[in-house]
């Protein structure tokens, strides 16, 4: 923490009692955060609860947390060799086991991991060596560059070399998009994916607008998500129309939902914002469970009609009197056929959203949204009205996500109030926010990395959102712009740098 | 009027305990000035250390109530206070500086990663505990609607009063309620004149968990089922409790739970029970945009 000067790089003798107070203070309280809740865990017997014990675990932890900031202390006073060793040893150690219980679970080496769940092993192996890594860095390397305001800096160039990357890396990356049905690997599990990831992408580019152009934090994003859904279901059930003509009513409707909520809260403060969309977000579920004449509550709409491709159903057999998709191109009947026409779709919607944002952060409304983000009493004196300028921000945000609900509406072909619960909002918010507000292209790798890894690996399903908790913490305390944050200004006075020596604030 | 007076007594049962979630919003945001959004979520952890100490008192053969409940209450308590601490260390202090959003955001975090850290540890399935405080006092037996206060009722409400003449007293006599209102005023000049900041935030977060441990062993007494998500309703509920009582002030947050406490009550028995939620919503609402600071708050100048 402090400053090393050069007397601090000379080894200081080790204050040994101060060490064990301080790891033994940790040890406390990891010994007080698990003896509740994992050291007893309630089970459901017929007629009540029963108590089942797991101290094994709890003394565990304790022994592990006490180890970990040990040797954590250790590094700090510059004592690299033992921590090498005894990080090094225990991970090697840890891992072994590891492959051995992936290589047989109840024979072998693998029985005799310490805890109960595998992830929670992984991770305790992954950080003793990142401990025995930093300790082996730092040894090499006489030199100190741990400081925030260094990583700060490191990451701010990172991040302004991804986004330039993005110039190329965008375009490669959209190809790879529009191909993806036709590549060998594409079967029905991956364009499903695929589909999902899109969405969020779309969800959070549209999201991008209101919390990362115009620093708005909205909580209720699904709000808008679940008036596209159900506007799009209801019209088709109620009154016969088709995807394509509801498309735009569903968008239209979302954003004026944005406008009536918008036009009383806007002028609140950041915080107390965010917490009003979460009421909002949380009335219209609540609506919708509960008007049971007009949304069917609970039992959800079902039979929503699929969308067509300019007026061919993409089905087996389609009515009598119309052709669909593959007869009238002469093609054979796949299943596949569907999915792939729903993965165009969503990927153009997406492109759509993306297109129209870059345009928009041009033009002068776009450019007030970043003002307003940065400073809004200046953007007040020179003349911006706050409050109509955040409006169509939420409203346009509002749309996009009112056209991806429609979107998820067509796609599910039954929609229920139990798909737009808060969490869904937070795991939008998550992408824009670990993608680093008001950047494109984190949005994409964010929702690939939230969305997309862990449905490739199911048996972290139940992990999936400890995980996001975890990382949302992680990242905001590590780097609270956001992860590729990089608040380049969208138009400069100079494009060309600035004609003499300023200081880049 | 039998009615009446029933329902009064439900949300004023209901009102101490979102006024003691409350206090934890309240004091938090007095000091700091963030929402501490995963304050919820050290609510349903106070139930669950509850439910689980009940449960380990009738394996033990522990069997006389109040000793049974105090020991509840002090282990509820305790084992709270450290996630309150924990949390404010791991998730807040270093972001003290950084951008309220900052914060916020990371709040929200933590609720989910407590949220389901939770539901790993003790399953998604509703946690029942038997009436631990059964049978009460009976009013106007001559009417054809009698009026029932139970004795978990009084229980609660005197609790509640008792823990409320604590805090206060703390707030105002003591050295730590001293630092935490020098805090409150200006955290920098705090720091100047000796105070230990950090130590004193870390002890708001401790007393407004071990209020809300009292809140959860409350409401799992009261309800007698629990899961891992009430921390998300009570919470916002108890936040809209302490924005309406005047964010920073203590008997705001008291009011201000009660009130929303009578407003449920009497929504859910004259109007309709599922649109109870609804209602607490749009009292946020309609207080943030007609009395930002509440009823009981001072006004709160941005300053540049």
């Amino acid at each position: 923490m402090a400053t090393p000067s050069s007397e601090q790089l000379k080894m200081q003798p080790l204050d040994l009692p101060a060490l064990f107070k301080e790891a033994g203070y940790v040890a406390v309280v990891v010994l007080g955060l698990t003896i509740g809740l994992v050291g007893f865990k309630t089970e459901d017997v017929p007629g009540g609860l029963d108590i089942v014990t797991r101290f094994g675990q709890v003394i565990l932890a304790t022994v592990v947390a006490f180890a970990g900031r040990v040797g954590f202390i250790l590094l700090r006073e510059r004592r690299f060799i033992p921590v090498l060793i005894g990080a090094g040893a225990f991970s090697a150690a840890m891992l072994v086991l590891l492959i051995g219980n992936i290589v047989d679970a109840d024979q072998g080496v693998g029985r005799f991991l310490p805890f109960e769940s595998l992830v929670v092993n992984w991770l305790i192996m992954l950080f003793a060596l990142v401990l025995a890594g930093r300790a082996a860095w730092l040894w090499s390397h006489t030199r100190r560059s741990q400081f925030v305001v260094d990583r700060e800096a490191a990451m701010d160039r990172f991040s302004a070399r991804v986004q330039q990357g993005a110039k190329f890396f965008g375009p490669l990356m959209l190809g790879v998009a529009i191909i993806l049905p036709f590549l060998p690997v594409a079967d029905r599990r991956l364009l499903d994916i695929a589909i999902l990831v899109v969405t969020y992408i779309m969800l959070g580019w549209g999201l991008n607008i209101v919390v990362g152009l115009a620093g708005l934090l909205d909580l209720g994003y699904v709000a808008f998500y679940a008036v596209g859904a159900y506007s799009y279901a209801l019209l088709a059930t109620y009154l016969d129309l088709g995807f394509w003509t509801c498309l735009p009513f569903a968008g239209i409707m979302a954003a004026f939902a944005g406008i009536v909520l918008g036009f009383p809260v806007l002028r609140l403060r950041g915080d107390y914002l965010a917490i009003v969309t979460l009421g909002f977000g949380e009335m219209v579920r609540v609506i919708l469970l509960n008007w049971y004449e007009f949304t069917k509550g609970p039992d959800g709409i079902s039979g929503i009609p699929r969308p067509t491709f300019f007026g061919l159903p993409l089905v087996r057999s389609p009515p009598e009197g119309t052709e669909s998709f593959h007869e009238f191109f002469g093609l054979t009947y796949s299943p596949l056929d569907r999915i792939i026409f729903l993965y165009y779709l969503i990927l153009a919607m997406a492109l759509v959203t993306n297109f129209f944002t870059l345009r928009i952060r041009k033009l002068p409304v776009g450019r007030a949204w970043e003002a307003l983000r940065e400073d809004e009493t200046a953007c007040r004196s020179i003349g911006i009205n706050p409050r109509n300028t955040k409006l169509t921000a939420f409203a346009i945000g509002a749309m996009f996500g009112g056209f991806g609900g429609s979107f998820f509406a067509t796609r599910q072909g039954f929609i229920s109030p139990e798909s737009f619960t808060f969490i869904e909002s937070a795991i939008i918010l998550a992408i824009v926010v670990l993608g680093g507000f008001g950047s494109q292209i984190g949005v994409v790798l964010a929702a690939i990395l939230l969305i997309g890894l862990p449905e490739f690996f199911r048996e972290l399903q139940q992990y999936r959102m400890l995980a996001f908790g975890a990382a949302m913490v992680t990242i905001m305390v590590w780097r609270p712009s956001g992860l590729l944050a990089h608040r380049e200004p969208t138009i400069r006075l100079y494009p060309h740098g600035p004609p003499k020596e300023e200081g880049q604030s | 009027m039998e009615y009446f007076i029933q329902q009064l007594i439900n949300g004023m049962t209901l009102g101490m305990i979102y006024g003691l979630i409350a206090i934890g919003y309240t004091m938090v945001y007095g000091i700091i000035g963030m929402i501490n959004f995963a304050h919820g979520e050290i609510f349903m952890i106070g139930a669950f250390v509850s439910i689980i100490t009940f449960l380990m008192l009738g394996i033990l053969g522990v069997g006389w109530m109040p000793l049974a409940v105090l020991i509840v209450m002090i282990v509820t308590m305790l084992l709270t206070s450290v996630y309150g601490w924990a949390l404010e260390r791991v998730a807040y202090r270093p972001l003290r500086n950084s951008p309220r959003l900052a914060a916020l955001i990371t709040a929200i975090g933590m609720s989910i990663f407590l949220q389901n850290y939770v539901q790993l540890l003790q399953g998604a399935r509703i946690k029942p505990l038997q009436p631990v405080i059964a049978g009460g006092f009976r009013f106007m037996q001559e009417s054809d609607f009698v009026v029932t206060l139970s004795y978990l009722q009084v229980f609660i409400i005197l609790l509640t009063l008792i823990l409320m003449a604590v805090f206060t007293l703390v707030i105002n006599k003591t050295a730590l309620g001293r630092a935490q209102r020098a805090c409150q005023q200006d955290l920098g000049m705090a720091a100047l004149i000796g105070i230990n900041v950090d130590r004193t935030i870390s002890l708001t977060f401790v007393l407004g968990a071990a209020m809300a441990a009292v809140a959860g062993l409350m409401f799992l007494m009261n309800y007698g089922v629990i899961d891992f998500y009430i921390g998300f309703l009570a919470g916002i509920k108890a936040f809209t409790a302490a924005v309406l009582g005047g964010i920073g002030s203590l008997p705001g947050a008291m009011l201000g739970g009660l009130l929303i406490g009578l407003i449920e009550g009497f929504w859910s028995a004259y109007f309709t029970v599922e649109y109870k939620d609804v209602a607490a919503f749009s009292i946020l609402v309609l207080v943030l945009i007609f009395r930002p600071t509440g009823l009981l708050g001072k006004p709160d100048i941005e300053k540049v």
